[in-house]
């Protein structure tokens, strides 16, 4: 490996700066006491849409950049997927603005453990070595292991943060050990040499390392079968955390995994098509089944959450470029609609404190009308109903599993559409015909803004922007077909 | 002239309108409800009839010899798909008809309506942007959109203002849709991805491989036939229709069932004629079942509206049968019979409406003799029995007897089911109104019942005009239709002629 160069710390300088300023914030911190918890969230929220836009900037020369002997590459698809996740964890910091002013269990960490979070994602969607994909991953799931326990007087949110971590440990072991196996199989760790040590027939060590090495990665998209910790997490965890669970790292999970099977194990994408469309098809039907006897909201949210993620594998079983496509823009559309979604959950809240139930949000619409609607709105778009932008979503993933020959997986997945509308009318219902229960307090105005600037993104008036984005994503997924 | 987005306007002015009302209710002061109220009604009922305005315009610029889309406008939307519209005379007529319904729904629910008034108004004029949307659609994916976007405010109608059992009737008339329409979405792709293209111009021609067009016509039809509906995927139906409110029926009979059969005639016949071919004696089958069962079972109703409902099913299977004989003579008698069913099912529901409105119940037993109260409401009330029997002189004649004669050309025993059918809807129809109608005025209650206002009575002068127009007239409907019929039998005849398979052989040296 060549020695570092200053064009190196070029190609990191969007992560070098996040990484400085969370450690200065963390310092910042502990010496100033004074500082409120919200003050140091505004400013981590800053320091992201910096990173979004140096890490945009970056990209402005077109092309890709490696970095440490192509360790770490900035390429379209990292920038596509860090631009996402800094607008997703910026949001999501954003709704949790009320939490910090108000609530007791609030610290000033919470920031610095969010932007430690969105480092490793920025380091795993830039990661073209199991060296970086490992650390990126770590990182991340570690800083996001201590916020699911962040309210730490909280019993279920300190279960909510245990149990993601002893099964994100598990989780990364299995990982640690397929990747092993590939090194042995390869004689490396970079994508490039297992890309070519592996070709086409892939040596069935390689195969077995492989499986593994899914398994973690489908654990970090909360893919069935390994989708046991998202309920409970989601559940356990305060809400803003879940709010942030449910956007920035999903984008930056399903990237990685994208980069992993098309990158190195692009040619042996017959062997392991099959596992994916497992994957696609366990979700759909655990994500499904599972959210109907749901009565909490955010363990349908959760449930919801593994469903999605189905329709999002269903684009990487195509193995095709214009699978990888879709995925990208599944992403993109979803995290849009889920922030905005949890922003709603967020404002479920009476004088005496937030409320969880599905039955809480009865009569909505007449209480709250404006709240009501972007509910109503959001639900039907991740429902994927014409004419809202779920419905694209869900278009180009078919397309692309119908075009690699998955007609069935595409059946399946209509099918499953089908049985979760199911569940997703049922808030609509609650919202529209039942009888209004006693009204949530005035939510707090970032609260309503994202709501109806996601409802408003996810509109018929406002698909327009779906087209520049489907291009991006298109530009974005090119960059692993070259 | 023709350069002015004449179909957009038409379709996205109703939306505009509910946009009004929407703001209006938002600027306006919470204590003002009854003037929100007031003035909602009225631009609803401004914007619908500026709608049906439009569309007459679209009516007098289209040039019925031509069998084409025409009045076409194009824009770029998402890579392939493209915003296409236009329309031909298989569609025209259908927007029409739906321009011509809303106007009406709202009087219909002028007074009937109190609660969430701007809620509901809204509603309906979201959803009439989506049917005329689904009629003018020339892109496969811009229909879909239309088509399966208009679920929404449906499921919303029928929950928020239905009758006691409407959330159930909601869950079933979304669900039972949905489900076929996502087997359609999934055909969609394929033809997409088959053929390059979204655009319908192009897609009628393609010629889709036979063995891929068998696929490709059940995923449709599984949406078109739940739409329809179609026995036995019916049930949904009688539920959605009696758990609605009077104008929700209205333009779920008047409209929305029609859609089912507009894709039939714009999709299924012409882009897949082998496999509709092949399927035929199913969809006979199923239609000649329909027909007779359903008629059956209308007998034996207690409640009026379901009664209704289920003769819809019936009637709707002559309509398929109509279809899928493709020759001229039965796929003008089904657009025939889908508009007349359209005016006179709608006039029946509002019927029904009249007297929910006064007594609010629909049991067939709680009334009777309501002649001697209610003269003008007994003459209104016959002639749309008539018409829904077929009698000669109304709409629903024409509608039936090209049917029949269309079906008879290809099988006199499927002429036979349709005709016993109709004989059946003879006596279930004129049960219901000596039931209702005739007889002596027993139940104390109605004594004092009051006869047809003058708001309803304006409601129903267009459409006894339209029934009997249609009824001594048929022309001005199948001369407008005419020329895109004979090219659609045109098409599927030249399809499956047997000569044009053996002229692509190849030639063996």
């Amino acid at each position: 490996m060549s020695a570092l160069s200053a064009t190196d710390f070029d190609v990191v300088l969007p992560e070098l700066v996040l990484a400085l300023a969370s450690m200065g914030l963390l310092v910042a911190g502990v010496i100033w006491k004074k500082v409120q918890p919200r003050q140091m969230n505004l400013v981590a929220i800053a320091m992201l849409l910096i990173y979004g836009a140096l890490a945009l900037g970056g990209a402005a020369g077109g092309g890709e950049t490696e970095a440490f002997g192509g360790v770490f590459v900035n390429d379209r698809l990292a920038v596509y997927a860090k631009v996402l996740i800094s607008l997703g964890a910026a949001a999501t910091l954003l709704l949790a603005d009320r939490f910090m002013a108000t609530h007791a269990a609030a610290r000033f960490e919470y920031a610095v453990l969010a932007m430690i979070s969105v480092l490793g994602m920025g380091v795993m969607v830039s990661a073209r070595d199991m060296m970086a994909l490992y650390m990126g991953i770590e990182l991340q799931s570690l800083a996001l292991y201590v916020l699911a326990a962040f309210n730490r007087d909280s019993l279920r949110s300190s279960e909510a943060g245990l149990k993601y971590f002893v099964l994100g440990a598990l989780s990364s072991g299995i990982m640690l050990y397929g990747l092993s196996l590939i090194y042995g199989a390869a004689g490396g760790t970079s994508f490039a040499a297992i890309g070519a040590a592996i070709g086409e027939d892939a040596p069935v060590m390689a195969m077995v390392g492989l499986v593994f090495l899914m398994s973690g990665l489908a654990f970090k998209v909360s893919a069935a079968p390994f989708h046991m910790w998202t309920p409970d997490v989601y559940e356990g965890a305060p809400t803003p955390v879940t709010a942030f669970f449910a956007a920035a790292p999903k984008v930056a999970a399903m990237v990685l995994f994208a980069r992993t099977m098309m990158d190195p194990f692009a040619q042996s994408v017959d062997s392991w098509r099959q596992v994916m469309v497992a994957l696609s098809v366990l979700s759909l039907g655990f994500g499904v089944f599972g959210a109907l006897a749901q009565t909490n909201i955010k363990r349908l949210m959760a449930y919801s959450s593994i469903g999605n993620m189905g329709y999002a594998l269903m684009g990487l079983a195509a193995g095709t470029l214009a699978g990888v496509q879709a995925v990208l823009l599944y992403m993109a559309i979803y995290m849009a609609t889920v922030i905005g979604a949890f922003a709603c959950i967020l404002a479920m809240r009476r004088k005496d404190g937030s409320v969880e139930r599905i039955e809480d949000l009865a009569g909505l619409v007449r209480t709250r009308p404006g709240l009501g609607v972007a509910f109503t709105v959001l639900m039907l778009s991740i429902a994927g109903l014409p004419p809202l932008a779920g419905f694209w979503a869900k278009w180009w993933v078919f397309l692309a599993a119908v075009q690699a020959g998955l007609v069935w997986l595409a059946v399946a997945g209509a099918v499953a559409a089908v049985i979760g509308a199911f569940y997703y009318l049922r808030i609509v219902k609650l919202i529209w015909f039942d009888e209004p229960a006693p009204s949530f307090v005035e939510p707090a105005r970032p609260l309503k803004a994202i709501a109806f600037v996601s409802a408003a993104l996810a509109f018929p008036v406002l698909v327009v922007f779906i087209g520049p984005l489907f291009t991006q994503a298109g530009a974005a997924a090119r960059s692993l077909f070259l | 002239m023709t350069d002015f987005p004449i179909l957009s306007l038409t379709t996205f002015l109703p939306s505009i309108g509910a946009l009004l009302i929407l703001v209006l209710k938002w600027l306006a002061r919470p204590e003002d409800a009854a003037i929100i109220d007031r003035n909602s009604r009225w631009v609803a009922l401004w914007f619908t009839l500026g709608t049906f305005v439009a569309s007459v315009f679209v009516l007098s610029w289209y040039d019925p010899s031509e069998p084409g889309f025409q009045l076409i406008e194009d824009a770029p939307w998402m890579g392939e798909i493209g915003y296409r519209m236009g329309v031909d005379g298989i569609s025209i007529l259908f927007v029409l008809l739906t321009t011509f319904l809303m106007p009406l729904c709202i009087l219909a629910s002028w007074r009937s309506v109190t609660e969430r008034l701007t809620e509901y108004l809204a509603a309906f004029l979201v959803l009439e942007t989506l049917m005329i949307g689904v009629f003018c659609a020339r892109d496969l994916v811009l229909f879909y959109f239309f088509f399966e976007a208009g679920l929404i405010p449906m499921f919303i109608i029928i929950g928020v203002w239905g009758g006691a059992n409407r959330v159930y009737a909601a869950y079933k008339f979304f669900l039972y849709t949905l489900a076929g329409s996502l087997l359609m979405l999934v055909a969609i792709v394929a033809m997409y991805l088959q053929a390059g293209t979204t655009d319908i111009t192009v897609l009628l021609d393609f010629g889709f491989p036979p063995g891929m067009q068998t696929w490709l016509w059940l995923a449709f039809f599984a949406s078109f036939a739940v739409k329809m509906p179609m026995w036995p995927v019916h049930t949904w139906l009688p539920d959605a229709h009696v758990q609605a409110p009077t104008a929700g029926s209205v333009i779920l009979a008047g409209v929305l069932l029609k859609m089912g059969g507009y894709g039939f005639l714009r999709f299924s016949l012409p882009m897949f004629p082998q496999a509709s071919d092949l399927f035929a004696p199913l969809v006979f089958a199923l239609s000649v079942i329909a027909v007779i069962y359903t008629s059956l079972v209308a007998f034996r109703q207690t409640d009026i509206k379901k009664l209704i409902a289920y003769s819809s099913v019936a009637h709707m299977g002559l309509v398929t049968i109509g279809i899928f004989a493709a020759n001229e003579v039965g796929m003008q008698g089904a657009i025939f019979q889908m508009l007349s069913h359209g005016v006179i099912s709608g006039a029946l529901f509002l019927i029904v409406g009249v007297i929910y409105d006064r007594m609010h119940t629909r049991e067939i037993a709680f009334y009777g003799g309501l002649v001697h109260r209610m003269p003008m409401y007994a003459a209104v009330f016959l002639l749309f029995t008539m018409g829904n029997v077929g009698l000669p002189g109304t709409s629903g004649f024409i509608g039936e007897i090209l049917s029949m004669a269309g079906a008879y050309l290809v099988s006199p025993w499927i002429a036979f089911g349709a005709a016993f059918g109709v004989i059946l809807s003879a006596v279930y129809m004129l049960t219901l109104y000596r039931r209702v109608v005739y007889g002596e005025l027993t139940n104390p209650r109605l004594a004092d019942i009051a006869d047809l206002t003058r708001r309803e009575i304006v409601v129903f002068i267009p459409l006894v005009i339209a029934t009997l127009l249609m009824g001594v007239a048929p022309s001005i409907v199948t001369d407008i239709t005419e020329a895109s019929v004979v090219d659609l039998a045109d098409h599927v005849s030249r399809a499956l002629a047997p000569e044009a398979e053996s002229i692509e052989l190849p030639v063996t040296p």
